[in-house]
């Protein structure tokens, strides 16, 4: 038990230590379990869901609800529910590779499905008690019921404990009255069942609640119409008012004035599921691309030919993969932990929430990389296609508008990214994660001398490891001086923490797309992980681009004169290759076997 | 009634096929295996007849232990239990003595086999199963009905159908029709977890000798490209033609 502990390590602490390839977990692990999951997902998906993609986007929300009872009827909606509640109770790298391959066919059902699993089932998997649960959960495993959620209103959005709805505890003290409107609410159209967050009296934090709600009998229930939007049309997206809506006490979630914490944690589990639910998309997009490219001609020759698409094709194919790896290893770290905690004594429940939490900043970090990820693939994704890319016709135009929203729920992308830093800075301030002593190395560093030796890179990912260590170092020279010169009013500098956001999200991809590619190429032999390899490769070469930026407009932004100076000749030895990769070549090899295979093949 | 339907383990029909050892082994590298089509049909079938008549329903395979994810997917989608006969397939002949086997051990009273394999298309199996056993054989069997001991079948004969009825013990070769496409089932999550609990037995062949063996696989010429000639040109499209094609 306690090796297991040091073995895994903390959320966030992979900015600070460094992992072993054998230490994670990779897509190449799944089980044969897993892999059958896996296909009979994306069965469901080519059968259930792709030949109805017109449906869809003619915004017939009813066949949502009925795909979605379908999914029930398969157990898709029960993979991470608690087998005392009629779910599966799998592992949460089964319930994120669900989320994963079911969600590529249309942003509608994957929504649907997300905000009815996730953030629609989890707070009462999470936080109910034994008698909520029984009562609820059996119904929300098997899609006899629907689950929403209810967060956001009209005047509370980002600042989601700011919301204007009330509860009102009657004389008798045996029910609430609820009052209020919220906006934006997934599933609302066809949901039994509402997770609804209001405020008690003048209370600083809301409180959750489970509201039943039967169309027959509305009890004070009103929906608005269907939102008309960009993206994910056949997902039902309605206002949701409440006028004296009672609800009994005991339908309470956790106690008074918990809401905001339920609210936040079933958006930490949301928020790497949605990173999920983005890998597939970009693998189908990637596939059609290809698949286009590899038969449209132009000047006599396949377009796929053309190094100006065979750089799309790659790029997009890099970029998925390190998705893929990133998303899995944090999946399976959460995994580790939940059983950690379970073997520990905890309760399933406790594990789990505290597994979840532990993981926040991954999980943050993962929403903003894949959400962005699967936008530039879908927009290369119509590049492709030329002008029948932007036609209703062909796949890519509802792909791009469907990748859409994926950066504005579960917390936007500039939330998420402020989140990620200022939750790495609070558990180092609490001791979680030890930043300040190897902030204080990266100093002392700067002011030694450097190295002049030519270091031996000839193992694999030699150089590419060493890279990942000084691009940590960079992070901890922006993060550590940042927070030294503005300390508590670092949440003021918005562009300082945004840029030091993309710098730990770079790194947790590029290190994850390594690592990955490492264990395998040691397994599989590196031969056969060529590809691999350069994709991993020309992700950690944007990655320490797009670190030297960010890095110098932050050092610039927060130091002056000779510290300057000095952290941006810091910056310039944390990012430089002693050996550049050529990535020409790397995209070709990348580009060259997507080519070949026809589709997105790793 | 005790069925048992046989699966044989063969390569997703999009997966790129190439030869190893100067082209006389199937290259297994990258290819993705799945329950033969023909196969899935006949469990289909199968399931149907457990659900609606309280059949049992055993699945057999003849392969080394590669083939378990697809036997344990058979499983998954809702056979009882199942048999590895644990060696590899070399022909038909040494497949129908496996099954054949375990069919006389197990005392089935429907032995449902695909009409044809998509990886080596023999045909030959189920009508060797028959004949070793003494069992009535339909082939290429688009409808199954089971009513006690008799059965009713339709297969297909050339540009049409035929309608036999016939009696248990019997081996059929099943084929599309028995079930339609979208009555194939995608596992549910229950049956994936299920399948890790149910039995599946290893058992060891029974000395035979195949009848045939590989000596070499040809693959067809890959396509050439197109040639496109000006319609005012006449002359060398006949050329072509005659001379290159060798199609006139
Ligand atoms: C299709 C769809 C489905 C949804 N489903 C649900 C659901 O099921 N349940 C639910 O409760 N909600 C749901 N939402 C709401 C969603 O979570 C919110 O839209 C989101 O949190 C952003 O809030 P907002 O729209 O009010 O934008 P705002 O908060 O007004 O944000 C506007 C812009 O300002 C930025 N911003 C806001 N605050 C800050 C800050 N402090 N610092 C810097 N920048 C800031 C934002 O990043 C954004 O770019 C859904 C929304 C959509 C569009």
């Amino acid at each position: 038990m306690a090796d297991k502990e040091k073995d895994i390590l903390r959320g966030g602490q992979f900015i600070v230590k460094e992992t072993n390839c054998e230490d994670v977990f990779t897509p190449e692990d799944f089980s044969e379990e897993q892999t059958m999951m896996k296909e009979a997902v994306m069965e469901f998906n080519d059968r259930e869901i792709i030949p109805y993609k017109a449906r869809f986007e003619a915004k017939d929300y009813a066949l949502t609800e009925e795909t979605m009872r379908k999914a029930g009827a398969l157990g898709f909606l029960g993979v991470a529910v608690p087998e005392a509640y009629d779910g599966l109770g799998m592992g949460f790298v089964s319930t994120v590779l669900t989320c994963d391959y079911i969600s590529s066919g249309t942003g509608s059902f994957s929504t649907a499905f997300g905000a009815h699993t996730g953030i629609g089932t989890l707070p009462i998997t999470l936080y109910g008690t034994e008698e909520q649960k029984k009562k609820y959960v059996p119904q929300l495993a098997t899609g006899e019921w629907f689950g929403a959620y209810c967060l956001t209103e009209p005047g509370a959005g980002s600042d989601a404990n700011s919301g204007k709805t009330t509860a009102t505890l009657s004389e008798d003290g045996k029910s609430y009255r609820i009052n209020g409107q919220k906006m934006w609410i997934s599933n609302a159209g066809f949901c039994r069942l509402m997770i609804v967050f209001a405020r008690i009296e003048n209370d600083k934090n809301i409180t959750g609640f489970i509201v039943e709600y039967e169309g027959d009998n509305p009890n004070g229930i009103t929906l608005g119409e269907e939102e008309h939007k960009l993206g994910i049309r056949a997902s039902s997206t309605r206002q949701v008012f409440f006028n004296d809506t009672v609800v009994p006490a005991d339908n309470m979630l956790a106690g008074r004035g918990e809401g905001f914490k339920i609210a936040m944690n079933a958006l930490n589990v949301g928020r790497i599921k949605l990173a999920a639910a983005c890998l597939d998309s970009q693998r189908r997009i990637l596939t059609t691309a290809v698949n286009y490219a590899n038969e449209r001609k132009q000047f006599k020759t396949p377009i796929a030919d053309f190094g100006a698409i065979k750089t799309k094709l790659a790029e997009m194919a890099a970029n998925a993969y390190a998705g893929e790896s990133a998303t899995y290893r944090a999946a399976k770290n959460i995994e580790d932990r939940i059983e950690m905690r379970v073997a520990a004594g905890n309760t399933h429940q406790e594990a789990e929430l505290k597994g979840v939490e532990e993981y926040a900043i991954e999980c943050s970090i993962l929403k903003v990389a894949v959400s962005e990820d699967v936008q530039h693939c879908a927009d290369e994704g119509i590049q492709i296609f030329g002008g029948m890319g932007f036609s209703e016709e062909t796949p890519m135009e509802a792909a791009w508008r469907d990748a859409r929203i994926a950066r504005i729920y579960e917390g936007t992308n500039e939330i998420n990214r402020m989140l990620s830093v200022g939750m790495l800075v609070k558990k180092a301030m609490k001791g979680h994660v030890d930043l300040l002593g190897p902030a204080q190395a990266v100093q002392d560093e700067l002011m030694g001398i450097p190295s002049f030796e030519t270091p031996d890179y000839s193992e694999l990912f030699s150089e590419e490891k060493e890279m990942i260590k000084k691009l940590k170092k960079t992070f901890l020279m922006v993060a550590g001086g940042a927070v030294q010169k503005y300390g508590q009013n670092l949440e003021e500098h918005q562009q300082l923490l945004i840029a030091a956001a993309d710098i730990l999200i770079e790194i947790y991809m590029a290190e994850s797309a390594i690592l990955r590619t490492e264990k395998n190429a040691k397994r599989f032999g590196e031969d056969k992980q060529s590809v691999q390899i350069a994709m991993a490769k020309l992700y950690l070469y944007h990655a320490v681009d797009i670190i030297e930026e960010k890095g110098k407009e932050s050092i610039i932004s927060f130091a002056e004169g000779d510290e300057q100076r000095m952290m941006l000749m810091g910056l310039k030895r944390f990012t430089k290759y002693t050996n550049y990769p050529d990535i020409v070549d790397l995209r070709v090899e990348i580009a060259e076997k997507v080519k070949a295979e026809n589709k997105y093949c790793f | 009634m005790k069925i048992l339907v046989c699966i044989s383990n063969v390569p997703d029909t999009t997966s790129k096929i190439n030869f190893t050892e100067g082209d006389t082994k199937f290259d297994t590298n990258g290819v993705q295996f799945v329950i033969n089509p023909n196969d899935e049909f006949g469990l289909t079938r199968a399931m149907w007849f457990k659900e609606k008549q309280g059949a049992t329903v055993h699945v057999a395979n003849v392969g080394g232990t590669a083939t378990e994810p697809t036997i344990r997917k058979a499983l998954a989608i809702g056979a009882d239990e199942a048999i590895r006969v644990n060696a590899e397939p070399i022909d038909g002949f040494y497949v129908a003595q496996q099954l054949a086997e375990v069919v006389k051990n197990g005392g089935y009273d429907l032995v449902i086999a695909g009409r044809e394999s998509l990886d080596y298309n023999g045909g030959m199996v189920p009508g060797m199963i028959a004949t070793l056993l003494d069992m009535n054989f339909v082939n290429t069997c688009t409808g199954l009905e089971v009513d006690g001991d008799t059965v009713t079948a339709t297969r297909e004969i050339d540009g049409g159908k035929e309608k036999i009825s016939t009696s248990l013990p019997l081996v059929i070769g099943g084929q599309k029709g028995l079930v339609q496409e979208s009555d194939l089932r995608i596992p549910n999550m229950r049956g994936i977890m299920m399948a890790r609990k149910k039995a599946l037995t290893v058992i060891e062949p029974i000395a035979v000798t195949a009848a045939t063996t590989d000596v070499s696989f040809d693959k067809p010429a890959a396509k050439g490209a197109v040639k496109l000639i000006d319609a005012d040109n006449i002359d060398e499209l006949i050329n072509l033609l005659h001379n290159e094609a060798k199609a006139i």
